[in-house]
């Protein structure tokens, strides 16, 4: 409370009634620092935040000190990003306090970031594609000549300087739609450099660099520690934290979980803050159902031969994969996102043009099959993203059960309204979606709840091939679970299952081979009893290259 | 979590319905139009010196209370619920069809062109779905046009089917002027056949209005539409299309032929609405006869709400504010209305994302 | 045909249209679509006459004409803007407002239901052939400016951001809500502007006297890909077919319809990609999340 006193700013009536005392057991494994100390770069406490029925942020915490590499690490939908949203100005906390060099912070705009040295560097750049660089730097904070012109060769001239400075080399005048994703990142770096940033904060920086651009960006952000910056790094990369920071917040489902030192952890007890259970980091935890179905049949199941998928840019963002999932089996696909992964599944499911390879199912060919005739054969379609893709939000429920299906629940162009609901009544029951009403629209429902929706339409019908993409992201643990159920059944029925998934732990746990990708390849596949964190790290950091078994 | 408190391995129910929560949505923003075209035409009838009160009441003598005013905004909701109905088929799928106006004014010609050719004395049966699919071709015709650059190319239909509206009424314009138009005037000569019998000729007291059969094409082409809309699944397709092009894509839906279809379609019913004037009113093709109903009807249709019922009650609204002028002309002129309409159009689009955005926050918070 | 009379004609006609495709760039570049030019430019063209007809000076006209856009433009923002809505429906809402309005008070003042009274103008010398009228130089300077301000200036800058990549714009603390209410305020400025012109032009205000023009304008915008100098050469190019269209009258050569639609095949023939591609800006229409 005293803190809150002496802190006492133009903001801090706002903020009063929605203050609350942060959690006793969130960070406290750092005490507060004693007064003579300088104040911590970053002291955020109790901050809440929701989205709708969403809790992002549940009384999070976060302590940075001056002139430290500071990694927030948690798993997807943490709430590492809102945290950083808020610290930034872009967002207003619904409660708790935000401090910045001591001085009270809380509910502030983004200039106001800008002007205290926070400099953010978002996962999904925030450049103008159609202007230069140059512009881009300036944007917002523009030199003047006689007050009213842009002075566009200083503008320059200040992409050159600093770049002298950082080694951050990229030319002035190129546009940033002709740039590389690690150019694009060198000049969001620079941009928040520009504007004085003291303090930088990166969102998943490595999600979408090659492993030589992720060491030159490691050299920059330890050069500019070194100068006296101080740096927080959010990432789900274990690898990543250990090698870099000096210190670890971890953060899960909106909590913040700890702080520690990093020369006083261990990978294994990181990734047990995470994920808030005993994670070995080895395939161990599989549930290993023995009995196989009858041998199956060579041609059946999902057959991929020297598939290439082509980007925009004219780039092979899968080039020349085959592989094979037999009935009754788990083919995992693992890899750091943005890898051709997204690709793969949207290239097999129809949705995305294929320029070479073909796509058996069952023995019968769909390369260039509609995605509604590939229904037909047998395949099913788990897509990874449920609210752009895998439902249509302002649809009931039964409306939802029938996607992709429509044609088999209407006889003569009309739809069969009796046999929708009977069919939704049946599917809401089977996968216990709640609340138990087919007529809501898909809008209203949790997470766990819209996809099952989802999981109940691909898997509630006949098929034998399933593309499961992310199949549990953003969803809550007991949903996962039954997710997870689901899927084991299904494979104990002989079904063929791809899965692709994000989070290592369940390509592990489910899979009964494991590929990983690498820039549109399989770096490898191996048995999943072989596969454990370490070694599939490896290849996904492009490090290790194996033999596609 | 609601979830949490639920029984386990509760019963599916129908209870819940959220149809409560659409109707609010839907019907809470041309209510608040409503008010603020009130207190607009208050504004405006003061400021020619009159008294609202007395204004109104006229206006509603003038229209709901006799059987000629009645008849003549029947006449008028009857083009505006056509357009309507055309603007709202086009919007279920996410497309702005803004070609209305040409649209209608080329399925009048076709229908004008169709009656003039058909010989004299075809009976009414076999003359009108004669017109009624000339009129309807040539409608789909131009609503085609944007639908296949906007599959092909990408180009957006808003700004293809206004540019075409030039065109076409230019087009139609110079097959008037230079050919077809009787000496001295801008129109064709009378028609043949499929002359619609007039509301007047089963009910004398409507004697003199313009409301004729055609009204009755327009609600049964409103059910047409609904029953596609809602009960067949090309219209399932159509809403997906027009909610989440990528899901839709995703459940195996081609979403550049739903494009095609809604489009095309939209052009269809637009054009059908030509025969309103052409075979029921006058009998004849004029330059200029569509008057503004196409773009009206995109006001039929966003205070309509994009339903079909909803838009024929829309268009009846807009027809009585039009008709409504002229009840009220020797104390205000109607150009008021011609205020009125924009006010209600505006209001309403200001409605729609705040309504729904304090409603969904409330139930947010009930929720929560 | 006295190619300097062609000349002379297709500037004084391509003026209006310069005007309101200029102010039509500013608003577009910043993300909001401006099918309201034609209200605008009407509104203007009524103000002007209002202020003219009451004040007898034209310069009164032009200061009430940019106010008369300036409204107009205000309420298209802040319905855009502010409530999210509908950018086409408020467009349509706006140009059918500013016909009843127009038509309402031409009503109210003039007792009309048709055109003013004559008002006053600039100029008037049959030798200068409109070349005396000091908004015909504002109109012909009017596209380099804003060219000028788009390229070169910082709110130029902020206005192209906002309409490429607003959540880029707004993460460096520009307000993209306030940059674009200013680049729709100068797009009523200027269409005011326009409407100003041409009611000036034929000293008075009759009932829907824009006819089309602002969508005119719109073609200029999207034929020019949203660059103010090319959108100016387009209309330039619109104007010379409609100066055509008027010299040819009588001789029955091409019939008039045909010239009319020139601008509208054009805008529909550059969406389409035939002749490069028009790529409109990446924001454009899309209410701020």
């Amino acid at each position: 409370m005293k803190e809150r006193e002496a802190g006492g700013g133009r903001r801090e009536a706002g903020n009063q009634a929605g203050f609350s005392v942060p959690a006793s057991s969130a960070a406290s494994a750092v005490p507060p620092p004693a007064s003579h100390l300088p104040p911590p770069a970053i002291r955020m406490e109790g901050i809440d935040k929701s989205f709708g029925a969403i809790r992002a942020n549940r009384g999070a915490s976060l302590q940075v000190m001056p002139r430290e590499i500071h990694a927030l690490v948690g798993e997807n939908g943490a709430g590492k990003s809102t945290l950083m949203r808020i610290l930034g100005g872009l967002m207003k906390p619904d409660a708790g306090r935000v401090e910045v060099n001591g001085r009270d912070a809380t509910g502030w705009s983004t200039n106001e970031a800008i002007a205290a040295g926070i400099g953010i560097v978002h996962q999904h750049f925030m450049l103008v594609p159609t202007l230069t660089v140059a512009e881009n730097l300036v944007l917002g904070c523009e030199p003047k000549v006689r007050r009213i012109v842009l002075d566009y060769s200083r503008a320059a001239e200040s992409v050159r300087t600093l770049s002298n400075e950082t080694g951050l080399v990229i030319a002035p005048e190129r546009l940033i739609s002709d740039l590389s994703v690690g150019e694009a990142q060198r000049v969001e770096i620079l941009k928040v450099l520009f504007r004085g940033a003291k303090l930088l904060v990166l969102d998943e920086p490595t999600a979408v660099l090659s492993p030589p651009e992720v060491r030159e960006l490691w050299t920059v952000l330890r050069r500019l520690r070194d100068n006296g910056d101080t740096i927080v790094l959010i990432t789900h990369r274990l690898d990543e934290v250990v090698d870099l920071s000096d210190t670890i917040t971890v953060m899960r489902a909106g909590k913040t979980v700890a702080r520690i030192k990093t020369s006083e952890t261990t990978p294994a007890e990181i990734a047990r803050l995470m994920v808030g259970r005993d994670v070995s980091l080895s395939a161990g935890k599989r549930v290993q159902p023995v009995d196989r179905a009858t041998a199956p049949q060579p041609d059946q199941g999902l057959e991929v031969g020297g598939l290439t998928v082509m980007g925009s840019r004219g780039i092979r963002v899968i080039d020349d994969v085959s592989f094979t999932v037999k009935p009754g089996e788990i083919l995992g696909i693992a890899g750091v996102e943005g890898n051709g992964q997204t690709e793969v599944i949207e290239a097999l499911a129809g949705l995305r043009p294929v320029f070479s390879g073909t796509i058996m199912v069952d023995g019968a060919e769909i390369t260039r099959r509609t995605v509604a005739e590939r229904h037909d054969v047998g395949l099913s379609h788990i897509p990874e993203d449920r609210h752009r893709r895998g439902l249509i939000l302002e649809y009931t429920v039964a409306n939802n059960l029938i996607l992709g299906v429509q044609k088999h629940f209407s006889s003569h162009g009309i739809i069969d309204r009796d046999r929708v609901m009977e069919n939704a009544l049946t599917e809401i029951s089977s996968f216990d979606i709640r609340p138990p009403s087919p007529v809501l629209a898909a809008r209203a429902l949790s997470g766990g709840n819209q996809q099952k929706v989802v999981v109940a339409r691909e898997m509630g019908r006949e098929f034998s091939v399933l593309l499961a993409s992310q199949p549990t992201r953003g969803v809550d643990v007991g949903a996962i679970e039954f997710i997870h159920q689901q899927l084991l059944d299904a494979r104990a029925q002989g079904k063929a299952i791809l899965l692709v998934s994000a989070e290592l732990n369940e390509v592990l746990a489910l899979s009964d081979r494991i590929a990983v990708m690498y820039r549109g390849k399989f770096a490898v596949v191996m048995p999943a009893v072989q596969a454990s964190e370490e070694v599939l790290g490896e290849y996904m950091i492009g490090t290790k290259k194996g033999t596609a078994a | 979590m609601t979830t949490a408190t639920q029984p386990l391995a509760a019963k599916p129910t129908l209870a819940g319905t959220p149809w409560r929560e659409r109707a609010e949505e839907a019907l809470i923003p041309p209510f608040v139009a409503l008010l603020v075209a009130l207190i607009c035409g208050d504004l405006l009838i003061l400021s020619y010196g009159q008294s609202p009160a007395s204004v109104y009441r006229l206006l509603l003598e003038g229209t709901w209370g006799n059987a000629y005013g009645f008849g003549q905004v029947l006449y008028k909701a009857t083009t505006l619920a056509f357009t309507g109905l055309a603007v709202s088929f086009g919007l279920r799928a996410g497309l702005f069809n803004i070609g209305g106006e040409s649209q209608l004014a080329a399925g009048g010609f076709a229908a004008a062109l169709t009656g003039l050719a058909l010989p004299v004395g075809t009976p009414l049966l076999l003359s009108l779905p004669i017109c009624m699919i000339a009129a309807g071709v040539a409608g789909g015709i131009v609503g085609f046009v944007p639908a296949y650059l906007k599959t092909r190319f990408g180009a957006h239909e808003v700004i293809v089917t206004i540019m075409l509206n030039f065109i076409v009424l230019a087009l139609l314009n110079w097959f008037i002027a230079g050919h077809l138009h009787v000496p001295e005037t801008l129109h064709t000569p009378e028609i043949h056949a499929g002359v619609l019998p007039r509301l007047a000729d089963i009910d004398p007291r409507f004697h003199g209005s313009a409301a004729n059969l055609a009204l009755v094409v327009a609600v049964i082409v409103a059910f047409a539409v609904w029953f596609y809309l809602f009960r067949a699944r090309g219209g399932y397709e159509l809403r997906a299309v027009g909610l989440q092009p990528q899901a839709a894509e995703y459940g195996g839906i081609s979403v550049g032929r739903a494009w095609m279809r809604a489009l095309t379609f939209s052009g269809v019913i637009a054009g059908i609405g030509g025969i309103n004037y052409v075979l029921g009113y006058k009998h004849y093709y004029e330059d200029g006869f569509a008057g503004g109903a196409g773009f009206l009807g995109i006001a039929a249709a966003l205070v309509g709400r994009n339903h079909p019922f909803g838009v024929l009650v829309a268009a009846f609204f807009f027809a009585t504010l039009s008709q409504g002028g002229l009840a009220i002309h020797a104390f205000v002129p109607k150009q008021m209305m011609d205020v009125l309409q924009g006010v209600v159009i505006l209001a309403v689009a200001m409605a729609v994302p705040e309504v729904r955005g304090i409603l969904r926050g409330a139930r947010r918070r009930t929720a929560a | 045909m006295n190619p300097f009379s062609f000349l002379t004609q297709m500037i004084r006609i391509a003026v209006p249209f310069l005007f309101a495709a200029s102010g039509g760039v500013v608003a577009e570049r910043s993300g909001i679509v401006s099918l309201t030019l034609e209200g605008f430019m009407l509104s203007g063209a009524f103000a002007a006459v209002l202020g003219t007809n009451y004040s007898g000076s034209p310069w009164v006209g032009v200061l009430c004409g940019i106010l008369g856009g300036l409204i107009f433009s205000l309420i298209h923002a802040v319905a855009t803007i502010r409530y999210r809505a509908d950018q086409v429906v408020v467009g349509v809402a706006i140009n059918l407002l500013a016909i009843g309005v127009t038509r309402f008070f031409l009503k109210l003042f003039f007792a009309s239901s048709s055109n003013s009274p004559r008002v006053a103008g600039f100029g008037g010398n049959i030798k200068a052939a409109g070349f005396d009228n000091p908004l015909l130089w504002l109109g012909v300077l009017v596209a380099p400016f804003v060219a000028f301000v788009i390229y070169k200036t910082p709110f130029g800058l902020r206005v192209r951001a906002a309409g490429e990549h607003p959540d880029a714009a707004e993460s460096v603390g520009v307000s993209v809500t306030r940059v674009r209410y200013a680049a729709v305020a100068i797009s009523g400025i200027l269409a005011g502007l326009g409407g100003v012109y041409l009611a000036l032009d034929q000293h008075q205000f009759t009932d829907q006297m824009t006819a089309g023009r602002g969508f005119i304008a719109i073609s200029a915008v999207i034929f020019g890909r949203w660059d103010p100098i090319r959108a100016a050469l387009a209309c330039l190019l619109f104007a010379a077919a409609e100066t055509l269209q008027i010299q040819l009258q009588g001789s029955h050569a091409i019939p008039s319809q045909f010239v009319e639609m020139i601008p509208y095949a054009l805008t529909i023939i550059a969406l389409a990609g035939v002749v490069g591609r028009a790529v409109p800006p990446a924001a454009l229409g899309k209410a701020e999340a």
